[in-house]
């Protein structure tokens, strides 16, 4: 018996690395999903914590989503709660910016947001995958109502700069052409007997039935310009009513043409599990879930507070802030226990006294650089010209996305499009520029897709999360070996001091990797803290 | 552990590669390649990456932690230390070592001579007056 699931979780492996090197990491992930590799959530419903210990308290730095989470179900729980926050606001990285809200990057830069009222700008989180249990299941505990999300949008672009004369394609047309060429190609494959050795004749035909379902293939498994395939990619002349009604079908795209393109590189996104629908948004901004968890918090969280210390000893934890801003002001903070939520960018230049082996974790986690722009228009053209109703357009320009409000749909109103969501080296460089620069760069680029952002532009906001005074990038950079080396160290109880957040997660960057990491780090703080008081 | 490897590699790759698939061909500097950024030198390293944290006047800044001054900070009288840094990370730092991996980061590396070129920029600007010079061959043999 062994023996044999060893052989299976070789060929599995095997398996995993072919698909892995010839589709690449979203393919990986669909197969390891069909597998069972790649898990839901740990979420399996908040913890209840039985019988805390009367007095006994936890003092939490930060109120992002790791940190409420732990103050909420600790004070539930009967402990005393105290929670320290460098912002004015709850949140973190769960933030909206709308109109009249401020934000001061470092450095200096400063911006007055000047959406109108309904519009706003994502800087962090953005979508709420429907297996992320553990957020959606405060969004319903704190009354945050959600409304979908539109990751795929079959009318929405995908673009190169250098295909098809930099002329957008719609992901219909992207998307059916390539199934329907590839189904042809397998289809002549087939019926030349090429798969003689590997498919018998009974599975052939229903190969090929299937390949003719998949690809809109015609009688002949041809892929070819017709109703069967303009059903899928589009017509040229929409069916109607009347004396006009007869429709015009698409020609599709040639193969080599297709191929050329690379845009099939764009068609997988919305297939990440992350990223399947159902995805959800919260009515009115992704701020609203801290926001709620604020006000359910309000007063145990004291904002303004920039840690400078952390003292632990046999008995307690003590902390030292200040009021941010004003440098010298020094506060103690004291408790029995300390869950620590500060990231790990700004928590290695923190004195404190922990164990080496968390210490060398903690100062081990590069942070990724990532930069959003909001541009406000003063009319929804996206929607008015080209019936682009929410959803993603993916383009090679450094501005990488275009994300389309998935709210006020069909509204005669002003409108804010993601006019840019940029990783890797564009992401440092437009963290490099001042805010203005990258909203001239993200309106140039852009309207490479949207001529019409020249005249319609109204005013934007844009954050390079580097600059971001309370997380100085923009999430743990894990690799493996970084993982390999220091991941359960940072994640230990050290003495009297645990840490949480989307960093002490396998979800990084994920708001339910900050709730699981919360939810797990109190429920072994509770064990110690009731084995204590028995003791 | 192997599997445990792939999926760590995977959630690494699949939460940026959605974004970056399209993305890695083209830039805002018609120079970068899909391998390595084209900055010209020390300064144009300087500002299309370094100032992002740094600061246009080198002077860095503080918020919840602090992004510290490459202007009047004595650790900059080791050029040697500066190019470590720049190789191999510190803390939130990021690595700037060109692995050849092909990683969704990797183009975001530096080559040696840009390393060397920003150094000697950073340390005779900024109110900085060294007179050493680094070279591209000095930061190569720092490589692991």
């Amino acid at each position: 018996m062994q023996d044999d699931g060893r052989m299976f979780s070789m060929k599995r492996r095997d398996l995993l690395r072919m698909i892995g090197m010839s589709a690449g990491a979203a393919a990986m992930y669909q197969a390891m999903s069909s597998l069972g590799l790649a898990a839901e959530s740990s979420f399996k419903g908040s913890p209840t914590l039985q019988g805390a210990p009367g007095n006994t308290s936890v003092l939490i730095l930060g109120a992002g989503i790791a940190g409420m989470v732990a103050a909420y179900e600790l004070r539930q729980a009967g402990y005393k709660v105290q929670v320290l926050e460098y912002n004015q606001r709850a949140g973190g990285r769960n933030w909206s910016l709308r109109g009249g809200d401020r934000f001061t990057e470092l450095g200096g830069f400063s911006q007055h947001c000047q959406f109108d009222d309904g519009c706003y700008l994502n800087p962090g989180p953005w979508r709420l995958p429907y297996h992320h249990h553990g957020i959606l299941s405060y969004c319903k505990k704190l009354g945050v109502q959600l409304e979908p999300f539109v990751q795929v949008n079959h009318n929405a672009y995908v673009h190169s700069a250098s295909a098809f004369g930099g002329k957008p394609q719609r992901y219909r047309t992207i998307n059916t052409d390539y199934r329907g060429h590839v189904a042809e190609l397998l289809a002549k494959s087939t019926q030349q007997g090429k798969l003689d050795e590997t498919v018998s004749k009974e599975d052939q035909e229903k190969l090929l039935e299937s390949l003719r379902d998949w690809g809109a293939l015609d009688k002949n498994f041809a892929y070819s310009s017709g109703i069967a395939s303009s059903n899928r990619r589009g017509f040229d002349k929409d069916p109607g009513g009347g004396l006009s009604a007869r429709p015009v079908p698409s020609t599709p795209i040639a193969l080599d043409e297709l191929l050329g393109s690379r845009l099939w590189s764009a068609l997988s996104a919305g297939e990440i599990y992350e990223f399947q629908t159902s995805l959800f948004q919260p009515v009115g901004g992704m701020g609203r879930i801290g926001e709620a968890f604020g006000r359910a918090l309000d007063g145990v969280i004291r904002y303004g507070a920039k840690v400078t210390a952390i003292q632990q000893d046999a008995h307690g934890v003590s902390v030292s802030y200040e009021d941010a801003g004003k440098h010298g002001s020094t506060h103690k903070a004291h408790a029995d226990w300390c869950i620590c939520t500060i990231p790990l960018s700004i928590l290695s230049q923190i004195p404190m006294n922990v164990s080496a082996p968390m210490a060398a974790a903690i100062s081990a986690v590069p942070y990724a650089a990532s930069v959003k722009v909001g541009l406000q228009f003063k009319r929804r053209f996206w929607e008015e010209d080209e019936h682009i109703y929410g959803g993603i357009t993916y383009t090679d320009l450094p501005i990488a996305t275009i994300g389309y409000p998935s709210s006020g749909f069909h509204s005669s109103g002003k409108g804010v499009l993601l006019g840019a969501y940029i990783w890797g080296l564009n992401a440092f460089e437009f963290t490099a520029m001042t805010p203005a620069q990258r909203i001239q760069k993200a309106l140039e680029y852009g309207s490479q897709i949207h001529p019409q952002y020249h005249r319609e532009f109204e005013t934007g906001v844009a954050v390079g999360w580097h600059r971001s005074p309370f997380t100085m990038g923009c999430f743990g950079l894990w690799s493996d070996d970084t993982r390999a080396k220091h991941y359960d160290n940072l994640c230990q109880i050290d003495g009297r001091i645990a840490l949480a957040g989307e960093h002490a997660s396998y979800l990084p960057a994920w708001q339910e990797g900050a709730v699981t990491s919360a939810l797990d780090v109190i429920e072994r703080i509770h064990r110690r803290a009731v084995a204590e008081a028995r003791a | 552990m192997k599997i445990h490897r792939l999926l760590t590699t995977f959630l690494y790759l699949g939460l940026l590669s959605h974004a970056t698939t399209l993305h890695a061909q083209s830039s805002d500097n018609t120079t970068h390649t899909q391998s390595s950024p084209g900055f010209a030198d020390g300064k144009a390293v300087f500002e299309h990456i370094c100032q992002g944290c740094h600061m246009p006047d080198a002077k860095g800044a503080t918020g919840a932690g602090s992004y510290p001054a490459l202007t009047g900070n004595p650790r900059l009288v080791s050029a040697a230390y500066m190019a470590a840094v720049i190789l191999h990370g510190r803390r939130d730092m990021p690595s700037f070592i060109q692995t050849g991996d092909s990683g969704p980061l990797e183009n975001s590396r530096l080559n040696d001579t840009q390393i060397a070129d920003v150094i000697n920029y950073v340390r005779t600007h900024f109110g900085n007056h060294y007179a050493d010079r680094i070279t591209a061959q000095e930061v190569a043999g720092m490589h692991p």
